[in-house]
């Protein structure tokens, strides 16, 4: 008796194994209905996807047929002006580029760590399990936050700090990174003469004969201080001289990277706050795309005495990553967009220049065009709409940029 | 609660056991191999739980050095569980957990305070299906040693070509190591996971029925290279097959509803079975 007939001795015998057992009598449904209802579905859907491209078509036209006539040079050259004409984007440009990158900076690290960390290092206490799932439920509430609730967080938390560092305009005082501060004189030579300031704190620099300062292409000089109504020397020295009664304004210079305490409404605030907006969302999609790596890799690793960063470093996260950069592409683009926090960390302020350093006052693209659709004049519309094209364009390149990436670290291996 | 894996082994401890002490004889299905074998594996008193349920109940069992150990039972017996423990696979599922002792040489497998990551370097595990990395051939072999040595590149290069060719799969792919180890067949992908988990230079090869996945022709050349094989390394096979279990094994131990219920030697088990059960099983009447 071989294996196949032992099985079906015990199998149970109720129906005959000939007989179609109660399917006999039971009438088939007809297909008809079925094909018709997929047909109507397949409808449906080309209908809803023909109406949203319509409509993007649409948008795109209309904001075309507005804002081309107005791109100029000048657009991408000019500071916000007061005359339509002259009026251009460029500090916003620059503001955006400052602000977006600033916020990738942060967030990409700490976004994609958090996403690991929950992901991939779960313990296995149900003390630890239950935290963990308390943050989750937390992240996943935050990316359906507002953002102009991040917007007012950003007030609170980092242009303020709570008050905990004083307020901002005290010069010198509290933690002050990348600035110098210096007294400026102007010479009998009518020579720009710095002098730098020790003690910010402190009033001017009382003037000493022999005291050492910089002239205006940074070479150190002595400074020749001379009595109230002595002649005034000839020649070269004329340049470094000063009457001792000389008057100086104190004037700042920052590096790039000049960092104080509270951190103002600067870029470096915009970025951060940008960051909590754009946060939850790369965390959610960074860990669908670790997720979606098949645990038998892990396992692979792991049985090769891979410890869990190994596991992490070698084979989740570049399995991971085009789904990561995905997940990042999306939110940048929206962190791009983003208005309603900007407007109330930055304000409607007017910035004719680009940024020159973290602290720096800015503005955004997005700011800059609601800036100018609010504007009664018709002419500043078709800026605006041309400001539009602008931020489309940057958008769309960093989306391309990103698509490039993400093709460059997906090596087809399979 | 107690966390399992570390919930220690007073069994162990309170009795001190001569470690060589109980040697087995087994003879071998193909070739007749009569040398005493000395102990790789000592289980005793081994109970293991996912969550309440209780997936294993008191296993004591002894795995010969250098020679095959097949595990074999019906679906949800017990015995990939107990092959995961051997390599702490089960610190991964979070309700596992286990009391009992199992000893590799002087190594409390089962104690907090092993280095699993030197552990599993020592006894490497191939799963049932073939788990490539998705890069190249050879980074798939080199990931293993890159991970525990330090290699010059030549040095790197031998010991991956060293490894493709103990696990026989060296002659088809030698010309295209740079190559996506995904684009292999499934048989190859099975032997380039053994010449990977070959590479690290473990004692104790542990395999959770590698051939399910695979077609006869691949099944047989993986059968081929565990026999091959096994003259250097300790091999621990769980298998559903019970042929490949008779072909290819010198022990086998038959698990049934988390008990192990009969271990001998193969020939033995498949011919003289001291237990209803495992006559049962292995003639078929049941699994």
């Amino acid at each position: 008796m071989n294996l196949r007939e032992q099985t079906k001795m015990q199998s149970p015998a109720e129906f005959d194994s000939d007989s179609k057992g109660p399917l006999a009598s039971i009438q088939l449904l007809s297909g008809e209905p079925r094909r018709k209802l997929d047909a109507r579905f397949r409808g449906l859907c080309v209908t809803i996807a023909a109406v949203s491209v319509l409509v993007l078509i649409g948008l795109l036209g209309s904001i075309l047929l507005q804002g081309v006539p107005s791109l100029s040079l000048t657009l991408l050259t000019g500071g916000p002006e007061p005359d339509p004409s002259e009026a251009g984007i460029r500090p916003a440009i620059f503001g955006t580029l400052w602000v977006c990158s600033l916020c990738a900076l942060f967030t990409l690290p700490i976004g994609v760590a958090t996403a690991i960390l929950l992901e991939e290092y779960q313990p296995r206490n149900r003390y630890g399990r239950f935290i963990y799932s308390v943050i989750q439920l937390n992240i996943s509430n935050l990316a359906g936050v507002p953002s102009v609730v991040y917007g007012l967080l950003g007030l609170t938390a980092f242009v303020s700090m709570f008050g905990l560092f004083g307020s901002r305009t005290s010069q010198g005082g509290g933690l002050e990174i990348g600035v110098r501060y210096y007294d400026q004189f102007f010479s009998e030579g009518m020579r720009s003469i710095l002098v730098p300031v020790s003690d910010p704190s402190q009033p001017v620099n009382k003037l000493v004969n022999g005291m050492q300062g910089f002239d205006s292409r940074g070479n150190q000089v002595a400074i020749n201080v001379i009595p109230i109504g002595t002649p005034l020397p000839t020649g070269d020295e004329l340049r470094y001289t000063l009457y001792e009664d000389g008057e100086a304004g104190r004037i700042t210079k920052k590096a790039w990277y000049h960092f104080s305490l509270p951190l103002g409404r600067g870029v470096l605030t915009g970025a951060l706050t940008l960051m909590l907006v754009i946060l939850p969302v790369i965390i959610i999609s960074s860990q669908e795309a670790l997720r979606a790596v098949p645990s038998s890799l892990r396992d692979g690793a792991l049985g090769l005495g891979s410890t869990p960063w190994q596991v992490v470093w070698h084979v989740t996260l570049p399995s991971a990553m085009p789904g990561i950069l995905t997940g990042a592409i999306l939110a940048m683009s929206r962190a791009i967009g983003e208005t309603a926090p900007i407007l109330i960390i930055a304000g409607i302020v007017y910035i004719s220049r680009a940024p020159q350093n973290l602290m720096d006052d800015f503005t955004v693209m997005p700011l800059q065009i609601f800036n100018w659709i609010s504007r009664p004049q018709e002419e500043f519309h078709a800026i605006a709409a041309a400001g539009i094209i602008l931020l489309l364009a940057i958008l769309l390149s960093f989306n391309a940029l990103a698509v490039l990436i993400r093709q460059k670290l997906h090596k087809p291996l399979s | 609660m107690s966390d399992p894996t570390t919930l220690a082994n007073e069994a162990a401890a309170i009795e001190p056991r001569p470690r060589d002490g109980r040697q087995t004889h087994f003879t071998h299905s193909r070739e007749q191999t009569s040398e005493p074998t000395t102990l790789a594996i000592r289980v005793r008193d081994l109970n293991a739980w996912y969550g309440d349920f209780q997936a294993l109940h008191a296993i004591s069992l002894d795995i010969p050095a250098n020679r095959v150990s097949a595990l074999i039972g019906p679906s949800g017996c017990g015995k990939s569980t107990l092959l995961r423990w051997f390599n702490r696979m089960n610190d991964t599922i979070p309700s596992a957990h286990a009391r009992g002792s199992v000893n590799l040489g002087d190594t409390d497998l089962l104690s907090r305070t092993t280095d699993v990551v030197d552990l599993r370097r020592r006894i490497g595990i191939v799963f049932q299906r073939p788990n490539p990395f998705p890069k190249s051939i050879f980074d798939n072999v080199a990931f293993g040693p890159r991970l525990h040595m330090k290699l010059s590149r030549t040095e790197l290069q031998d010991v991956v070509e060293w490894a493709l060719r103990k696990a026989a799969v060296w002659d088809e792919v030698k010309d295209r190591l740079a190559s996506p180890a995904l684009g292999l067949s499934g048989g190859q992908q099975q032997r380039l996971c053994i010449a990977r988990a070959i590479a690290v230079g473990p004692e104790v090869l542990l395999m959770d029925e590698p051939c399910s996945a695979l077609d006869p022709a691949s099944t047989l050349a993986v059968e081929d290279l565990i026999f091959e094989l096994r003259r250097q390394y300790t091999i621990v096979i769980v298998t559903h097959n019970m042929q490949q279990a008779a072909r290819c094994s010198d022990q086998t131990a038959f698990f049934y509803e988390g008990r192990l219920i009969e271990v001998g030697a193969t020939t033995t088990v498949f011919t003289k079975p001291k237990q209803q059960q495992t006559e049962d099983y292995v003639s078929g009447k049941f699994g």
